[in-house]
């Protein structure tokens, strides 16, 4: 590609054939001024600021939607131009309040800075000025028309970025504005408050709530982090004054490109909660009242030493958290595994992505994303099955959509018409728990119709044989009978994902938690060999995380059968290794899950455990029996940021620094390792978790010293042959994508390029096998639960957020039309679904996202706990229990005057 | 306008598949969907985004773009009184005000039988035949308002002329 010559400013210029005089400019270091730009949308020239005199040319020309030519003669400042200019500015600002002394734009607004930079005081072309009344009706932005000046960014981004066009220009002339459609307001549009047309607002028309009246931007502190919710990774500005907290920016980072979801933008209020902990707490006379962090710390370390004591190291738990950084699961494993002498450490993964790791692990013998988000950009087919990613990882989702709007094919499998779905080239409505024989049928036609990448299978994998007897036994007619998907429509998208390459699979807890989980994965990991979609660009087999440091936290080695590293506790190699540098003897036998703790305990087995901000009494299946099993422990320790359900049980509360009140790292599901900074003081007593482990450490009798979450990161470098060559000083703003094994290496965003880390890729023959429970004649329906757009798990920081729980107050279970007419259920009304484990009340939801006989319930609200319904019943190999299938039944119930549901 | 329902759905329905799939044809629809129900009710226009997939919202902006759609039921009769130069040198204010006040309703609204839609024109090109103004598409000149009265009065007799609106525009 041949680069031409141009002169810009009486510079010599190269710029790239097809590049704008804008960018030409760009590169060479000349800003020019522009309002309706912006580097993340398509050019629309309309503002007419970025104007330019191009020699010979008949008239000035938009800069932004010029192409540049061999030999132009580009001058962005000449008197012609700043003439045109003023007169651009002025004529903006006929129709725009000369009100900058009270703006909250004041500082940040490019009108205002342009005006400034021109010399523009007032408008020379005064006139009748628009005055339509704001939209004001959502708790997260204003939207005032009488700013606005109509530069589409907002539009654009809305269309372009985010697939929603929930706005565009109406109207004609003088009276044009942006609106909805039918000019409703933004709640009854389809706009998901993402908040990124905020974000690249030029002026004061769209302005955040939250900042409204806190100070202007040059009164705030912006502090670049990672976002506490879902595994994107997204990168974010937290705003501060006066260790306050303002609200979130976007933050251009790797995964995100500058964009973020409602939670993200809007959902981080929590920070400031009054219910925050600020102090320790001890149970005393039954009540838990305020201690001092000595007494809290002395009994925290006296009540799991003593029950070890009485009764060996295989009678406490501990859970980890994949809300703190790696530094602090890698202490909390450490802390259990060297100091309490037990393999029962765990976390959350077990109840999302265990299923991930046990499969992956046999079948690439490594467990994540194998490709990088942004790799979606270069896929040709996207098959995404058990994942709802515009809800889940909203950005993600986002990304998905626009690779599907520039022409990749879009596969989506789920029982629910997810928003995914109803964009999708083939939707695979499938039943619940049938996931094994949907990707069966699939690969059964790959093979059958010789669309599969024979090459691939020969020289990296084995097993091909063996699955392809088995596949035999899923032509696309049985599939049909056991998922419901018709055989034509399973017969053109496997020939969609067989032809269209590369192409990635993305999924979720969809596939994740069954008692079928490690099967449906390597259904999966089957699949994407059999069409030689790995070690490519734009392919992969690419797991979503749930909780921003899951990955983290597993790599850490919170994981009751893995050293950190995933390095297994029974291999007496790997644990040599840990057993020499920490200086003690490590147990042998892999240790208890979160569910396997729960039982332990609610049989008096497991007698004192210590709860790093986790919330098993929403999380875990089968709610009833955890209460019952975390009520008869000995000895309870509970370390988080709120006065959780489980933290009410605790003999002792630690209360803990949230993400933005300490430093780390967070891995993300695409095995990005990112920087936390920290903007704010903790509030009150609490202190940061590693703090805390760190004391805790200490009274228990190690003489642990690091400075800090860098020191702890050096060690885990040192253990972790993946983290080899990770510092904090050489993460910067991108991260780094492990494996990076040492400080030259500059990580790896695909994995599998040239062998697996087993070395071939194991093709695993799975059989479909029927749910644990399925519906009859008592509970004739099944229940599936998941996560909505605008909560996050047990609802902790989302429920304390002002925006997100003012417009997603309460629970509603999904219910289709046929189901509600039979039943006399509306839109609105009370039902009751019950278990054979238990019963809620919520208000029912008619729609037909779901599908006919399948209920769909949130589980972040305790009042109505999906998880007091949940299966326990468990996979066999990832001891994930099954959260997304249980029989159940419905029916109307008394309907509340005014009041509300309550669980049970 | 609002869950209005729409009128003669079976009509909507084949103009829709002429188009269907064909994003560039949204302003050929939007004419079509009018000529037959005379205006363009919401459940329509989210009935055509969905045609032609394209976003509603793009929709809205095209209709409420062009000065030739109409989102509100139109009368059955349009009647358009110039106050072009002419016709305002000529006393089409005096003109305007009758219609107004014998119709009950301000330019641009329909009155509530669905008989009448009043608009105010800038000329119609009848300067020649100033004050005047049009109902429907004949043209009407030399008014006086009582003139003007008894054009609406003989309109007003005129039987419907068709089931579903059926009021034409002439362009």
């Amino acid at each position: 590609m041949g680069s031409l010559k141009l002169q810009i400013n009486g510079l010599q210029v190269l710029a790239r054939p097809g590049a704008t005089v804008f960018q030409a400019a760009e590169e060479a270091g000349i800003a020019i001024p522009h309002l309706c730009h912006h580097p993340l949308l398509s050019d629309i020239g309309a503002c007419r600021l970025c104007l330019v005199e191009v020699k010979n040319a008949r008239t000035l020309l938009a800069s932004c939607v010029t192409p540049v030519q061999d030999g132009m003669v580009v001058e962005t400042e000449s008197p012609r131009v700043v003439r045109a200019r003023r007169t651009v500015i002025s004529l903006l600002l006929a129709n725009h309040p000369e009100d900058c002394l009270t703006c909250q734009k004041a500082g940040e607004c490019e009108l205002q800075r342009y005006a400034y930079q021109y010399g523009v005081e007032r408008t020379t072309y005064p006139g009748e000025r628009k005055d339509y009344p704001p939209d004001d009706s959502n708790p997260f932005f204003i939207r005032d028309h009488r700013k606005c000046i109509l530069c589409g960014r907002c539009i654009r981004m809305c269309a372009e970025r985010q697939g929603r066009s929930a706005v565009d220009f109406a109207f004609r002339g003088f009276a044009t504005r942006v609106t909805t459609a039918f000019d409703v307001p933004l709640e009854e549009s389809p706009c998901l408050f993402c908040g990124n047309c905020a974000a690249v607002c030029p002026v004061g028309a769209l302005m955040p709530r939250a900042f409204v009246g806190k100070g202007r931007a040059w009164e705030q502190t912006r502090v670049r982090t990672i976002c506490p919710y879902c595994g994107v990774g997204c990168s974010l500005y937290l705003h501060v004054r006066d260790n306050r907290f303002i609200g979130a920016s976007p933050a251009p980072g790797p995964a995100n490109e500058g964009l973020l979801c409602v939670k993200g933008r809007f959902g981080l209020d929590f920070l400031s909660s009054p219910d925050r902990l600020t102090q320790p707490l001890l149970r005393k006379d039954g009540g838990l009242v305020p201690a001092s962090w000595e007494e809290a710390l002395e009994a925290a370390a006296r009540g799991l030493k003593e029950a070890r004591d009485r009764h060996g190291p295989q009678a406490v738990g501990v859970l980890s958290s994949a809300k703190c950084t790696n530094e602090e699961n890698y202490l909390i494993q450490k802390l259990a595994r060297a100091a309490l002498g037990t393999n029962n450490v765990d976390h959350c993964a077990r109840l999302c992505h265990a299923s991930t790791l046990a499969g992956l692990m046999m079948a690439f013998g490594s467990a994540a994303m194998t490709n990088p988000i942004a790799d979606i950009d270069r896929s040709q087919a996207l098959l995404v099955i058990g994942s709802n990613a515009v809800e889940a990882h909203p950005v993600i989702g986002a990304r998905i959509g626009r690779a599907h709007r520039r022409g990749a094919a879009l596969l989506v499998a789920d029982p629910r018409r997810v928003e995914l779905a109803l964009c999708a080239d083939i939707h695979l409505q499938h039943r619940p728990g049938t996931d094994v024989a949907l990707l069966n049928g699939l690969a059964h036609v790959l093979v059958e119709e010789g669309l599969y990448d024979a090459a691939f299978v020969e020289g990296r994998t084995e097993g091909f044989a063996e699955l392809a007897r088995v596949l035999e036994a899923y032509p696309p007619r049985r599939v049909e009978e056991i998922t419901g998907v018709p055989a034509e429509l399973l017969v053109r998208a496997a020939r969609v994902y067989g032809t269209r390459r590369p192409g990635a699979i993305f999924f979720a807890m969809g596939i994740t938690q069954h008692t079928t989980g490690t099967d449906n994965v390597l259904a999966i990991a089957n699949l994407a060999m059999l069409a030689g979609n790995l070690g490519c660009d734009g392919g992969g087999v690419n797991p979503l995380r749930g909780q921003n440091n899951v990955q983290g936290a597993c790599d850490a080695g919170a994981l009751p059968a893995y050293l950190p590293g995933y390095q297994r506790v029974d291999d007496p190699e790997a644990r040599g290794r840990f057993e020499r540098a920490w200086g003690v003897r490590l147990p042998a036998e892999p240790g208890l899950t979160v569910v396997e703790m729960m039982e332990a305990a609610r049989r008096g087995e497991l007698k004192a455990m210590y709860i790093v901000g986790e919330n098993p009494m929403l999380s875990d299946p089968d709610l009833g029996h955890v209460e019952e099993a975390l009520k008869r422990l000995d000895f309870l320790a509970v370390q988080d940021i709120f006065l959780t359900e489980t933290a009410k049980l605790a003999d002792v509360v630690l209360p803990a620094a949230s993400f933005a009140e300490r430093e780390g790292t967070f891995t993300s599901t695409e095995r990005r390792i990112q920087l936390l900074r920290r903007a704010l003081q903790p509030p009150g007593r609490s202190r940061p978790d590693l703090e805390i482990v760190l004391e805790l450490a200490s009274r228990l009798g190690q003489g642990w010293q690091y400075r800090g979450p860098a020191a702890v990161m050096e060690e885990m470098a040192g253990l972790m042959p993946t983290y080899g060559g990770v510092s904090h000083g050489r993460l910067g703003e991108d991260g780094l994508v492990w494996p990076c094994p040492s400080p030259d290496h500059p990580g790896t965003p695909v994995l599998h390029r040239e062998r697996f880390p087993r070395g071939r890729g194991r093709l695993i023959p799975v059989e479909y096998r029927r749910p644990a429970e399925v519906p009859d004649a008592q509970y004739p329906m099944v229940l599936t639960t998941g996560r909505i757009l605008y909560h996050y798990h047990t609802g902790s920081m989302s429920r304390r957020s002002h925006g997100l729980s003012a417009h997603r107050p309460e629970a509603r279970v999904e219910i289709h039309p046929e189901d509600a007419a039979r039943l006399k259920v509306e839109d609105g009304d009370w039902v009751e679904v019950s278990t054979r484990r238990g019963r809620v009340r919520v208000r029912a939801e008619v729609t037909d996202r779901t599908a006919r006989g399948v209920l769909f319930l949130p589980f972040h609200f305790a009042e109505a706990a999906a998880n007091l319904l949940t299966n326990p019943a468990l996979d066999p190999v990832a001891r994930i229990p099954e959260f997304k299938v249980c029989a159940a039944r419905v029916a109307r119930a008394a309907q509340a005057e005014g009041g509300e549901g309550r669980a049970r | 306008m609002r869950g209005e329902p729409v009128e003669d759905s079976g009509k909507l329905g084949a103009l829709l598949d002429r188009y269907r799939g064909q994003p560039g044809a949204l302003i050929p629809l939007l004419q079509d969907i009018q000529r037959e129900m005379g205006y363009l009710p919401r459940p329509a226009l989210e009935e055509a985004a969905r045609a032609l997939g394209l976003p509603a919202v793009k929709v809205y902006g095209v209709a409420t773009f062009y000065a030739q759609f109409h989102l509100k039921p139109r009368g059955r009769h349009v009647c358009r009184v110039c106050l072009g130069t002419a016709c305002h040198v000529r006393g089409g204010e005096r003109i305007l005000s009758r219609v107004s006040a014998d119709l009950g309703i301000a330019p641009g609204d329909t009155t509530p039988d669905r008989a009448f839609t009043l608009e105010r024109v800038a000329c119609l090109g009848a300067c020649g035949l100033s004050p005047a103004m049009m109902v429907d598409d004949q043209t009407f000149g030399r008014l006086t308002p009582d003139k003007a009265s008894r054009l609406l009065r003989r309109f007003a007799r005129e039987a419907p002329d068709g089931g579903g609106g059926g009021g034409r525009t002439a362009e």
